[in-house]
């Protein structure tokens, strides 16, 4: 056992108003300078949609990420780290600009300075690459809140295979917001694709930096990153990522995009793993059981053993303590509720979602179906909006089961409150159908629901 | 252990552990580094600041964020939410953190090429000026000899909007403003000078600074609440109170939520979370939304009615909870609640309509049982269990004069009131109620049987046996037509009939009311609609929300914490109210001030009423020939205003000081003069005569808003009339026959009538543009200013995190410039002057007692006679001494000493707040507000606000409460005790938000740390409503709301602009594209006009103005995402891009509001000229009803009752227009 720190978030996706605050505080804290105007280290996508860049997800055009080789054995799915050596002159697999967008400003001047004129002035956008007149056609969150959809819907990449899931129809309309950050692997392909070695993941917590001393502006790193959250800084030539916030991190407060969060959805904490078993996790055959084998990767931080490892690994006591209360251990590993983002890609992601209850289709509500009512609590999970197929696509790889579990648990957790909230008994037979206990539901509902501050982070 | 890739990779990777500082995993398969921190310093020189300041955002949404403002370098760098509000309890979520995207996007503005930096005035007119001034010599001769030449004004005011903004110094625009201001008032009178600020609770003092100015000179403040069409006027008809609210923590204590057309992720953003996570506490929430909308995602179920039908639905589950709760199986929490809380057994006389039926009339008062007493006619009366009339304590008749005295409560005593008149000796009548679901909109007949008794020769019924006759619920042996049950499509308002007009399936209809109702009667009144402009921006919004308030009464939800009406739109809450109202109406100098509906004044002064073909009458529930027949809405406006019920301004058609002068001349009284001189016919309601040159508005200052690129319904018709420049209005003229009888008519329509529009802002916007004189304002960064909400309890600060920059002031600077200039020239051209008022009946005074029953008698029309402060508008003559406004606007008056200050009826005295502010502040020497406390500076503006508020000031709320006290002989001093010695002051503020105290001067209780729900005062405390019957109304018995069929809740449809204006009908496709409903909601990337121009909203969205469409319009004619589309109808053109979706209902287009012209819009195809905004497609439409005044609580006051400026029943065509666009 060598046990190592990772600061980790969970973002509870079932709260997420798609507000953006996250995004544009992130932007103004970290990238609104020249080089980076394109570059958003916190993003917000609605799903479904392509996201930022567009169809980031789609491994078989950017081959990010790792796959297994024929032997079994963990590879880089962009080529073994000898051709990226090999083909560092020429990158193939980079986004272009346009999968971005192209960043523009307005000549807003105008609007002041305009001599007499026989119009009313007016500011139009210009190009902040060419400084050209431009149309806009494309943004950051372009397809935000479906906008677009007959003519872009059928882009979004998860939906390949599920498509006769996902019906762009206004009765069947179904939407939720993604927002996304670095995910500071445990097994970073950024990392592990830079020439230079400029990526590193800090010994103590985890994040992952890119040395802008060392970097070299190869790009392995963007088309390494099957998450495409690194991002080229065309006025350095250095790579630039989500940093985590460390110099936040490091006094003790939350990264900007989760203190500014007004849904109160992002968890950070401290997470102990087994830095000996990440690689075999990561090469675990079944796409399926990802989930399952980085969970395992994690440690308990109240088991007797793991303390003494860490404090031998030079964990301090005071970390080991953060790692016992940390919400995102209890959201992954005691309630599990919470889910890995493309497991597939075998990057040992650590930023984790819960997945979202949405509302029941009209279809049963016009039986008189109750989604309220506990004798149909379960069977309603079936019938949301949002096909547990579409979410399974995001988080377990395509396997809905343990999708279906967190939701189940989820509607359990409202079942179970709602008597206490109307002063009536308790029905224990609901958490026991989902496997928790009276006591572990109420400490879940603390989580999610008070979600206080000092409880957050 | 596992390997990586192969031998020959492994092996490279490998050799990297010799020569990096870092360490290499032994897998090979990532590096740590140790040390090499040196690399990540850019990272943390980023972060590094100077300091960090309190402020927060003066934007009309109501947040109330408090912010912290980074500054490093002496340089604004960016923005993040504070998270220290003081907890709301353990076992609750948090307030922390408040913000949006839109908010964390302000600092942009800072430095952004947008920020207006100097003055600026209109090129043409500067010259212009100069040369006159450099000729005359004097500055007021210069500009009345600019605008007294129909060809110099002309020459400025056609290019207004085309640019050509030239550089001044703030002593010669601040000449040139005052110039304008003195001639205008010498010239025609000061009631032509307007101002326009809205939402004082965003930042108070920066209002208060214009608003002191104006009502210090005699200008009239215009209104904004229900300019917005954000006043919900059922409001005020049904609670007698203007808005009042829960916060948003309260959301966490309903058992059950609809949000009702209520977008909260957008419009709510910071308070969203109270409603994601009272899910889990296992509250149901229903989304009603005509669209996908971003709040459907929380709900468990989805609702999507046709846009403006919500009233049906509502109507319809109005209908199974009566039934199902009042008649099948009476559920005695909730006949407890509403025989107390509620007029529903109060007695309602009926009146023959001549054909064998009766129809409502007035409710039953002590007079007509013969009662001599003080003010019977506003006693209410039930039966009690015996069937004997009782007049019980409460009524309005209770709250004035001596015998009411102790009274003035909900007490019923040993009574047990009769809620329904069955059981009597009489049989039951027919009444004849209208409905108004048939395709044209017009009334028909519904025959419908009440039980009656005979109280005082006089067959009566109870509100509550017409609500059951309404809403269509059946008793036996009862006659008319009723519905055969939830099915009958056939018969308002069951469950079926409802189907048919919203789409709505009836069986979800009547399972979400069966649900909402029996969480209220398990949860004692734990059920909650949160309603939104989704629902309150139609003509019709009033019948709307009485028809949800109806559901949210007879349940037993209103005043009691997680239930009731959480109506959130453009709500807001100066919660230190009074201290607030003391600085911006001045009237610690003066009283009163000039406050005039904001919709009326534009639907005059912009000429809009001259585009109505339809008589007043279009819209009555009787047959021809009722009161309103022949008559335009123009009328009903003038009428209103000569009867005293609304405020008019410019009020006569002379100059007021003039009229004063005459008097004087004359040895007589000022009132008795005009009086003798209007009944002579020489003197007119200045309303009767719009496009008469005395009567124009002269000119008009904005400052907070923008008027011209957001909130100006009929923007078209601004620019034509009001500013004299291009316009896009395409509508024709009313012809002969529908044009107004008593308001005169002239042949030419004037354009240009404004001389001087004045905006104060930080940022460029159509108002700026459009405008002759721009100076340059502070940002909220950069001032001292205190802001507060309804959303949560706190009040908290603006901080200067920088010095203004560059040339720019704060407003409280910029408006005491002004009035320093004003008032040097105003010692030699107007010195002091007598000014006479004409002050409408008041709402909350003695005032509502005018008009027993609501019988309506016009003087004019010889029903009654003048008689000021009855019949007609007060006529109070107040000493303007021009010289001193200055002095007046930097110190507290004289008047506190003596009248104190009054806030809902409720005088609270002020001489220890006074002495105390004397000392805090220190006290003015010499000129005229010699030894008076000191407002010079806006840090003492903002210790004087909560010096002399009930819910800053301790002493203050206990004293206000002590005085209600002896009015209604209940207990209610103990309210505020805890916090009797607590003086929240300025400084209180700066270091956190700070919980205000429960005070009189709102209907909730924050006592002991609860969350705070309107009326629990009222609940609790058995305090009246201040209606009529003292109880939540469901009935108005005035004559004008009788003339409409609108006494009780009714569903009224979208008006139809085809049948109205000849549009063509939605979904008529032709070759101008097709025709769809035409909506306006809030918008994801801007607070109205605000953001929608910040760079990193645009970046997030589309970049410039867009349309949503569905995708089968879309398909219909051609368009695609991102094509450029034309949207043209009488009002105007806009061109903008489409976004399609299938998240849109087919037939309605959404044009988020406020996109402004300014930002990528191109010039149409359809007239050459630079595309319009939002409101270039609308335009206003007034309901006669929201006119009513003098009679109980439909009297007026400012910002509490009047027209509203909806917008949402409006269509339009929509095509592709050509893709080569030109700019």
């Amino acid at each position: 056992m060598r046990v190592m720190a990772q600061m980790a978030m969970v973002m509870n996706l079932d709260k997420c108003i798609g507000c953006h605050t996250c995004s544009v505080t992130c932007k103004q804290a970290w990238t609104n300078r020249t080089g980076v105007e394109y570059v958003w280290f916190n993003n917000v996508e609605t799903r479904p949609g392509q996201g930022y860049p567009r169809r980031y997800e789609d491994q078989e055009t950017w081959r990010g990420g790792w796959t297994l080789n024929r032997r079994g054995r963990l590879t880089l799915k962009g080529g073994g780290r000898f051709r990226k050596l090999l083909t560092i002159f020429s990158n193939p697999k980079l986004p272009a600009i346009q999968d971005y967008y192209e960043p523009w400003t307005y000549d807003y001047e105008t609007l002041t300075n305009a001599p007499l004129q026989e119009h009313t002035p007016v500011a139009r956008p210009k190009s902040l690459l060419s400084g050209k007149d431009m149309a806009v056609t494309w943004s950051a969150n372009w397809d935000d809140n479906l906008g677009g959809s007959p003519d872009h819907g059928d882009k979004d990449v998860l939906l390949k295979g599920i498509a006769d899931k996902v019906k762009f129809e206004f009765e069947q309309t179904f939407m939720f917001y993604l927002p996304r950050i670095c995910e500071h692997c445990l097994n970073p392909s950024c990392a592990a694709s830079c020439p230079s070695g400029a990526i590193y993941k800090r010994a103590e917590d985890g994040i992952v930096l890119v040395d802008q001393d060392r970097c070299r502006g190869w790009r392995m790193c963007v088309s390494g990153c099957p998450y495409k959250k690194v991002y080229f800084n065309h006025r350095t030539g250095k790579a630039e990522k989500c940093t985590f916030c460390f110099p936040r991190i490091e006094v003790g407060i939350p990264t900007v995009c989760s203190e500014t969060c007004v849904g109160r959805l992002r968890y950070i904490g401290l997470m102990l793993y087994d830095a000996d078993k990440v690689l075999d996790a990561a090469s675990t055959k079944d796409d399926h059981d990802l989930y399952e084998a980085q969970r395992q990767v994690f440690l308990d931080p109240n088991d007797p053993a793991v303390i003494a490892a860490a404090e031998q690994a030079g964990i301090p006591r005071d970390w080991i303590e953060a790692a016992q209360r940390s919400p995102v251990y209890a959201l992954i590993n005691t309630f599990k509720v919470a889910l890995p983002l493309h497991p597939e890609y075998r990057t040992m992601p650590m930023v984790w979602y819960i997945p979202p209850l949405s509302p029941v289709v009209d279809v049963v509500r016009d039986t008189g179906y109750d989604a309220e009512d506990r004798g149909n609590l379960f069977a309603a999970i079936e019938a949301l909006r949002i096909p547990v197929d579409y979410l399974a696509q995001l988080f377990t790889a395509g396997d809905p089961a343990p999708v279906d579990a967190v939701l189940r648990r989820l509607a359990a957790m409202r079942s179970y409150m709602r008597d206490l909230n109307m002063g009536r008994d308790a029905d224990e037979t609901i958490p026991a159908a989902v496997g928790m206990s009276g006591e572990q539901i109420y400490d879940m509902y603390r989580l999610l629901a008070l979600a206080k501050y000092d409880e957050r982070y | 252990m596992s390997r990586l890739d192969d031998p020959l990779s492994d092996a490279l990777v490998g050799t990297r552990r010799f020569f990096t500082r870092g360490e290499v995993s032994a897998d090979h398969r990532t590096l740590h580094q140790i040390g090499g921190r040196q690399a990540d310093t850019f990272y943390r020189d980023r972060w590094s600041h100077d300091k960090v300041v309190r402020s927060t955002h003066g934007v009309n949404c109501t947040g109330s964020c408090s912010w912290k403002v980074y500054v490093k370098d002496g340089i604004i760098t960016w923005e993040a939410q504070q998270t220290d509000y003081p907890s709301v309890g353990p076992d609750r979520p948090e307030y922390e953190p408040r913000g949006c995207p839109r908010g964390a996007a302000f600092s942009w503005y800072t430095y952004s090429p947008t920020r207006v930096r100097y003055p600026y005035v209109r090129g043409v007119l500067l010259e212009m000026y100069r040369e006159a001034k450099k000729r005359l010599g004097d500055p007021v001769a210069a500009w009345a000899d600019i605008v007294s030449d129909p060809e110099k004004a002309r020459r400025y005011k056609s290019v207004r909007g085309k640019g050509g903004l030239v550089r001044a110094t703030w002593d010669e625009a601040t000449e040139l403003i005052a110039a304008a201001h003195v001639h205008t008032i010498k010239e025609f009178g000061p009631d032509r000078l307007a101002g326009f600020s809205p939402i004082p609770a965003m930042s108070m003092v920066s209002h208060a600074a214009g608003a002191r100015f104006y009502n210090l000179v005699g200008g009239a403040m215009l209104s904004f609440y229900d300019w917005y069409a954000d006043l919900p006027v059922a409001s005020p008809q049904v609670f007698g109170d203007q808005t009042d609210v829960p916060e948003s923590g309260d959301w966490w204590d309903a058992g059950y939520l609809i949000m009702w057309g209520s977008n909260l992720p957008v419009t709510r953003t910071p308070d969203a979370h109270w409603m994601a996570e009272a899910r889990y506490r296992g509250q149901k929430v229903i989304a009603v939304a005509p669209d996908y909308a971003d709040n459907v995602k929380f709900a468990d179920e989805w609702l999507a009615p046709a846009p403006g039908t919500d009233g049906a639905l509502a109507m319809a589950m109005g209908h199974v909870v009566l039934k199902e709760f009042f008649v099948d199986r009476p559920v005695p929490y909730f006949t407890g609640y509403v025989k107390r809380f509620t007029d529903l057994p109060f007695l309602v006389g009926l009146e023959e309509d001549g054909e064998g039926g009766y129809r409502p009339g007035k409710l039953l008062t002590a007079a007509d049982l013969g009662r001599e007493e003080e003010h019977a006619a506003f006693k209410t009366v039930l039966l009690d269990a015996a069937g004997t009339p009782v007049v019980p304590n409460g009524s309005l008749g209770f709250r004035y004069g001596d015998s009411g005295v102790g009274k003035w409560n909900l007490d019923l005593g040993d009574v047990d009131p009769l809620l329904s008149a069955a059981g009597g000796d009489e049989p039951a009548v027919t009444v004849v109620l209208p409905r108004f679901d048939t395709a044209s909109g017009a009334a028909e007949p519904m025959r419908r049987g009440v039980p009656v008794r005979r109280v005082a020769g006089r067959l009566v019924t109870t509100v509550h046996d017409l609500l059951l006759a309404q809403y269509g619920v059946g008793r036996p042996g009862l006659p008319g037509d009723w519905p055969t049950g939830y099915d009958d499509a056939t018969q308002p308002y069951t469950p079926a009939w409802q189907e048919t007009i919203t789409g709505v399936p009836g069986p979800a209809a009547a399972r979400i009311a069966r649900e909402f109702a029996a969480n209220a009667e398990e949860s004692k009144g734990r059920s909650m609609i949160l309603m939104g402009a989704g629902t309150n921006h139609w003509f019709h919004s009033d019948t709307i929300y009485r028809s949800f308030l109806t559901l949210t009464t007879i349940t037993g939800c209103q005043g009691v914490n997680g239930g009731g009406w959480a109506h959130y739109v453009g709500q807001e809450k100066v919660r230190p109210i009074t201290g607030y109202s003391v600085l911006g109406t001045a009237s610690d100098w003066s009283r009163p001030g000039r406050q005039m509906i904001q919709t009326a004044y534009w639907y005059l002064h912009t000429d809009q009423y001259r585009y109505d073909p339809f008589s007043a009458a279009t819209l009555a529930a009787g047959k021809e020939g009722g009161t309103f027949a022949g008559r335009s809405t123009a009328d009903l406006i003038a009428a209103s205003a000569r009867m005293g019920w609304m405020p008019s301004f410019p009020t006569f058609n002379r100059n007021p000081l003039d009229l004063a002068d005459e008097a004087g001349a004359a040895g007589r009284p000022v009132a008795e003069h005009i009086v003798e001189r209007l009944t002579g016919g020489d003197l007119r309601f200045a309303c009767e005569d719009p496009d008469a040159p005395e009567n124009f508005p002269r000119v008009l200052t904005v400052w907070r808003a923008n008027l011209l690129g957001s909130s100006a319904k009929g923007n078209e018709y601004f620019l034509r009339h009001l500013l004299g420049t291009d316009h896009a209005v395409r509508a024709e003229e009313a012809p002969p026959e529908a044009r107004p009888k008593d308001v005169v008519w002239r042949d030419e329509a004037p354009t240009g009538k404004l001389d001087l529009l004045l905006t104060l802002d930080f940022r460029m916007t159509s108002t700026t543009i459009y405008s002759d004189v721009v100076l340059p304002a502070a940002t909220w960064y950069e001032k001292h200013d205190l802001n507060t909400t309804d959303m949560h309890p706190f009040v908290h600060s603006f901080n200067p995190a920088i010095a203004p920059p560059w040339q720019t002031r704060t407003d409280w600077d910029a408006f005491m410039s002004i009035a320093k200039t004003f008032s040097a020239l105003a010692a030699t051209h107007l010195g002091t002057r007598t000014d006479v008022v004409a002050a409408p009946l008041l709402h909350d005074t003695p005032d509502e007692l005018a008009n027993p029953h609501g019988r309506v008698l016009d003087w004019k029309a010889g029903e009654c006679a003048p008689e000021p402060g009855r019949t007609m508008p007060k006529l109070v003559t107040v000493e303007r001494d021009y010289a001193a406004i200055a002095d007046k606007m930097g110190a507290l008056g004289p008047l506190l000493d003596t009248l104190g200050a009054t806030t809902k009826g409720v005088t609270f005295e002020v001489g220890r707040e006074l002495e105390y502010l004397r000392h805090k502040n220190g006290t003015v020497r010499g000129g005229a507000a010699d030894g008076r406390p000191s407002i010079a500076r806006d840090v003492q503006a903002c210790e004087a606000i909560l010096a002399l508020s009930g819910t800053t000031n301790g002493h203050l709320a206990t004293q206000g409460f002590r005085t209600m006290e002896k009015r209604t002989g209940v207990r209610l001093a103990d309210l505020s005790a805890e916090h009797e010695g607590k003086q929240i002051t300025f400084a209180d503020t700066q270091s956190r938000p700070t919980p205000v105290i429960t005070s009189p001067e709102w209907s909730g209780s924050e006592s002991g740390g609860r969350r705070y729900s309107p009326f629990v005062i009222n609940v609790e405390r058995l305090k009246p409503w201040h209606t009529l019957t003292g109880r939540q109304s469901f009935y108005l018995d005035h004559d004008w709301m009788a003339e409409l069929g609108e006494w009780m809740p009714v569903y009224r449809p979208p008006l139809n602009m085809h049948a109205l204006f000849g549009e063509p009908r939605v979904g008529e496709q032709g070759e101008l594209g097709i025709t769809v409903r035409y909506l306006t909601p809030h918008n994801k990337w801007s607070i109205h006009s605000e953001y929608q121009d910040n760079l990193f909203m645009l970046s997030l969205s589309r970049g410039g103005q867009n349309i949503w469409m569905s995708k089968e319009d879309a398909a219909k004619i051609g368009v695609h995402d991102n094509d450029w589309i034309e949207a043209v109808n009488r009002n105007g053109v806009v061109v903008a891009r489409a976004i399609v979706s299938h998240r849109m209902p087919e037939g309605t287009v959404y044009m988020h509001h406020a996109q402004d012209r300014l930002i990528d819009v191109p010039r149409t195809e359809t007239n050459g000229r630079r595309g319009g905004i939002h409101n270039s497609l609308t335009r206003l439409l007034v309901k006669p009803t929201h006119l009513i005044g003098g009679y109980a609580q439909l009297s007026f006051a400012f910002n509490y009752l009047g027209p509203t400026g909806n917008q949402r029943d409006e269509v339009t065509v929509i095509r592709r227009r050509s893709q080569e666009v030109q700019y």
